[in-house]
């Protein structure tokens, strides 16, 4: 008998191959001092870590989901919606879990203390959002498109534009952290993380769709995000998705 | 279905996730040893880390995970919620102060008490785990999780008493090169 199913609930499946990005990935700089150089160490999912922080509604305010709304004023730029559901690797909702956003400025300027890129600030726009999925795994974001903006990491270095995703799901092992970007942007194929990420579908899995259904009529244009997190262990019988 | 692929935090973390970064994981009512546990987080060349987040997750004092697949009659602490997030400073020091967990079950035995870690930072495309032992805890030489480690490499995940706090660093790379887990 297989030593997790003494403790009860299931255990999690590993990452699909070439889904994830190594640490060490020399074309973006700083991965070379930041990444370990001994192997991980393999172990079973115990109950440590098929738990996970659980965040209740009350930390979330009004206006959290409408990065439009947190200033005295309108911010600059182009109004958008980006909505989308959170899933399994079993194709299920993940409910009621948080998802925090973060992003530059229609100018591609972050309001951060580090961030010394000479475009401006927009004084109505702080870049920050969270939400907590409904029971079918949705959330809703109403933004700003942010701007494409230098880094220093090669000669010209030039991100997509993008907004920074994080999410928790069910337990400590479905904690993901991603950026998701915008369909056709031609910085995609010349940006170091975004091409990390060894697999090609998985990589386009990032980029966002347009989306009329959440397009608001002289408001502003949707773009659809779907984040597919880890699944549990499920027999075949059980799971019509399991290879 | 594929799972969504991981990137970075970046160095713009703190926008999104200063909100609730709070040193303090447990309010005043919460039953336990008070711990507080310092560090310093350092690359390959040493230089310290200023712009990482560490997440914390643990059991309560019983041993009691606040999550709905620990099922086990164990009480839990009103207002605990086990988990908890800091970043680093300009020198790569972090600090926090919580309680002790108790013991939980194992793979094969019970496990001695451990915090577990999630790192995240700019350079860093997809999280790191690893686990925050006790130094001295007699539980420790049963654990089953640290027996996987090598011997030589099992300092790394032990935090030791001094100057009134528990220190505990992490060295990404290197001499001293803290164990991370893939699970």
């Amino acid at each position: 008998m297989n030593a997790k199913h003494q403790q009860g609930p299931a255990g999690y499946r590993g990452y699909d191959r070439d889904t994830q990005p190594d640490y060490l990935y020399p074309p973006y700089a700083s991965t070379v001092k930041r990444s370990p150089s001994q192997p991980l160490v393999p172990m079973q999912a115990t109950l440590s870590e098929i738990t996970g922080p659980v965040f209740g509604f009350d930390r979330i305010l009004a206006n959290d989901a409408d990065l439009t709304k947190q200033g005295a004023g309108d911010p600059i730029g182009e109004r958008i919606v980006v909505t989308g559901r959170v899933l399994d690797g079993n194709a299920r909702p993940v409910p009621h879990t948080l998802v925090e956003i973060w992003q530059a400025n229609s100018a591609g300027r972050y309001p951060h203390r580090r961030d010394n890129h000479d475009a401006p600030i927009d004084p109505n726009f702080h870049g920050a959002g969270r939400t907590i999925t409904d029971a079918q795994g949705r959330y809703r974001f109403v933004t700003i498109k942010p701007g494409e903006y230098p880094w220093r990491n090669h000669y010209n270095a030039w991100r997509p534009a993008h907004i920074h995703f994080s999410v928790f799901g069910p337990s400590f092992l479905t904690r993901l952290i991603t950026q998701m970007y915008f369909p056709g942007d031609p910085l995609l194929e010349y940006d170091p993380m975004f091409m990390s990420i060894p697999d090609a579908q998985a990589r386009q899995r990032l980029v966002s769709t347009f989306d009329w259904e959440h397009t608001i009529p002289e408001q502003a244009l949707g773009y659809r995000f779907d984040i597919v997190l880890r699944g549990r262990d499920e027999t075949p019988a059980e799971n019509p998705f399991a290879a | 279905m594929y799972t969504t692929s991981s990137q970075t935090i970046g160095p713009y973390l703190h926008i999104g996730m200063a909100w609730a970064v709070d040193p303090e994981f447990a309010g005043p009512a919460v039953k336990g040893e008070r711990i507080t546990v310092e560090g310093r987080i350092v690359d390959g060349d040493g230089s310290a880390v200023s712009d990482a987040m560490l997440e914390i997750w643990q059991a309560n004092a019983q041993g009691r995970y606040a999550h709905p697949d620990d099922t086990r009659e164990l009480s839990l602490d009103d207002g605990f919620m086990g988990w908890g997030r800091v970043t680093t400073d300009e020198d790569g020091r972090f600090r926090f102060r919580t309680i002790k967990p108790g013991r939980v079950p194992g793979a094969n035995g019970m496990q001695a008490p451990h915090l577990n870690v999630t790192v995240f930072m700019r350079g860093m495309l997809k999280q790191l785990v690893t686990r925050i032992y006790f130094s001295g805890d007699a539980a420790n030489d049963e654990d089953p999780v640290l027996k996987l480690v090598p011997e030589s490499r099992r300092d790394t995940l032990v935090a030791r008493p001094g100057n009134g706090v528990l220190e505990w660093n992490i060295v990404l790379q290197g001499r001293g090169e803290t164990v991370f887990f893939v699970i």
